[in-house]
């Protein structure tokens, strides 16, 4: 192995980093404020309500993100009826087409996930908002939300790298993020092995930055014990959220 | 030890030129790209089929060997070789100074120009796209043509094949007037052609004629004179290992017969329409 080309294909391949981070940060936020309603929506009693966001979960966590970006990708672009229309300077661009799949595949994932958290809320803390006199948004807003949320957290995370990880198949449509970029050198160099290696040491530092990042936070919100005990030695008392 | 070295250093030079004019080889493995019509591609039984694949058996026929083709993408062709997933590759690609750092080339099998395409709404000046124009020693008038092409490309989207040599030859030309954009294959090129995601693109001309023939591509049309040498080199040559000089020798001698009697000609116009087969120079 070549470590000079691997330090220097390590250099060249960071400037794909931000293109990658924009890529699973925008989706990633855009997939959470989609997931929010849809989430309540699924969890819903109400079967016309629950069964469509179901077969939208259905169709993206049941397909690979691949075919989705290509359909969105290529095949909207066979459409007449859609490149005549507003919607394609949107989506003849790589980039947009890139994040309305990833977003649109993150919101499915990110439903599920959240329709747990909602449903793993105690009844009892519902109860008891509804008894103060709460209305329905105010519950979902103060009660159900925050409690739904920190319950999710670790398993958010997952979707997070997941994502994050994801964001390479933008290189298939000519994007040049992290693994665009590797493929361009690689036809530059025919030396696959040490720039592979080296953007895989690139994912594998953002995803270690997102996963202590998350650790903080849940750290913070769930009130979990820190790895050092509090000078004092009280852990504040864990609050109840059926976990 | 040093004197064993030595023995065995001979030893091995001898067996080369011995094996050099009868490979022992029993079967190899040919790799093409499988998405370059008419130079190879996957038809509708998902069979490898195209020039290359007929050029290789007859290759293999002459060197009496078995072969077997694989296809394999573009970008990972020449690390595919490198690592012995196979024994050569015959995949229209052009001999060039850049890849001859990494593997060896047969003597060139055919010799064939590279274009320029645009789609046919885009207004560009009409120019000759009959004319030929070698990029490997520059003068004036080529200068003043470049000059020409690229003003009309200028702010325009052009897509190019991934590790091609037309994204060298793009890349340094128009690459600061112009997107590149490059693709993982020339059907996805063509797609976003069609779908008006970018102008037009630079690649191997048959390729593009058979695009441009097709009702798909009715709408596009070449632009620019045929452009060849330069990053392209002197023709497309069939791969291989450097270390495999038996091999080499073998596909060089049943290509001069294959170009001798005709059969390397007779395959073009069979795939192509027209003779690319290089000419003998004696």
């Amino acid at each position: 192995m070549d470590v000079e080309l691997l330090l220097t294909s390590t250099m060249t391949l960071a400037s794909g980093i931000p293109l990658t981070l924009i890529l699973a940060l925008a989706s990633l936020v855009i997939g959470l404020v989609l997931s929010v309603p849809l989430a309540f929506l699924r969890a819903s009693g109400n079967r016309w309500v629950s069964l469509p966001v179901l077969a939208y979960t259905y169709v993206f966590r049941g397909t690979p993100l691949l075919v989705q970006l290509f359909i969105i990708y290529y095949g909207l672009g066979q459409i007449d009826f859609i490149r005549s229309s507003v919607l394609w300077h949107v989506l003849r661009d790589p980039f947009w087409c890139s994040l309305l799949a990833f977003s649109l595949n993150s919101a499915a994932y990110t439903t599920e996930v959240f329709r747990g958290g909602i449903l793993a809320v105690p009844p009892g803390m519902i109860d008891a908002a509804q008894a103060i006199g709460m209305t329905p948004l105010q519950q979902k807003r103060k009660i159900i939300l925050p409690i739904a949320f920190r319950g999710i957290l670790p398993s958010y995370v997952n979707e997070v790298i997941a994502l994050l990880k994801a964001s390479s198949l933008a290189s298939t449509v000519t994007l040049l993020e992290i693994t665009g970029l590797s493929r361009k050198l690689v036809s530059e160099t025919f030396a696959p092995y040490e720039i592979f290696i080296a953007a895989g040491i690139l994912y594998l530092g953002l995803t270690s930055v997102f996963t202590s990042g998350f650790r903080m936070l849940e750290t913070r919100w769930l009130n979990a014990p820190p790895k050092q005990a509090a000078p004092d030695g009280i852990a504040v008392k864990r609050v109840a959220h059926g976990s | 030890m040093r004197k064993y070295g030595f023995v065995v250093a001979v030893a091995a030079i001898l067996m080369s030129i011995g094996l050099g004019q009868a490979s022992e080889r029993k079967a190899i493995t040919i790799a093409a790209e499988g998405a370059s019509p008419p130079w190879d591609y996957i038809d509708a039984n998902g069979q490898l089929v195209g020039f290359d694949i007929d050029v290789g058996t007859d290759l293999c026929a002459r060197m009496k060997m078995e072969c077997k083709f694989v296809s394999q993408d573009w970008d990972g062709i020449i690390p595919g070789l490198l690592v012995k997933k196979y024994d050569a590759i015959i995949s229209g690609m052009s001999i060039t100074e850049k890849r001859k750092k990494s593997i060896a080339f047969s003597i060139p099998y055919a010799v064939a120009p590279n274009g320029i395409v645009m789609r046919k709404s885009i207004p560009v000046p009409l120019m000759d796209t009959t004319a030929k124009l070698d990029l490997t020693e520059m003068d004036a008038a080529k200068q003043e043509t470049i000059a020409k092409l690229k003003e009309s490309v200028t702010g325009r989207t052009l897509g190019v094949l991934r590790s091609s040599n037309s994204e060298v030859v793009v890349n340094e030309l128009f690459g600061d007037v112009a997107t590149v954009r490059s693709y993982d294959s020339q059907e996805n090129i063509q797609l976003d052609i069609i779908s008006e995601r970018i102008d037009g693109g630079l690649g191997d001309y048959l390729t593009w004629k058979q695009f441009l023939d097709s009702p798909e591509g009715k709408d596009v049309t070449f632009f620019g004179p045929q452009l060849d040498g330069g990053p392209w080199g002197p023709g497309a040559g069939i791969g291989l290992r450097k270390e495999d000089t038996d091999l080499i020798a073998a596909f060089d001698k049943a290509l001069l017969e294959s170009i001798a009697d005709g059969t390397l000609a007779k395959l073009s116009v069979k795939w192509f329409g027209v003779d690319i087969a290089p000419r003998l120079k004696n």
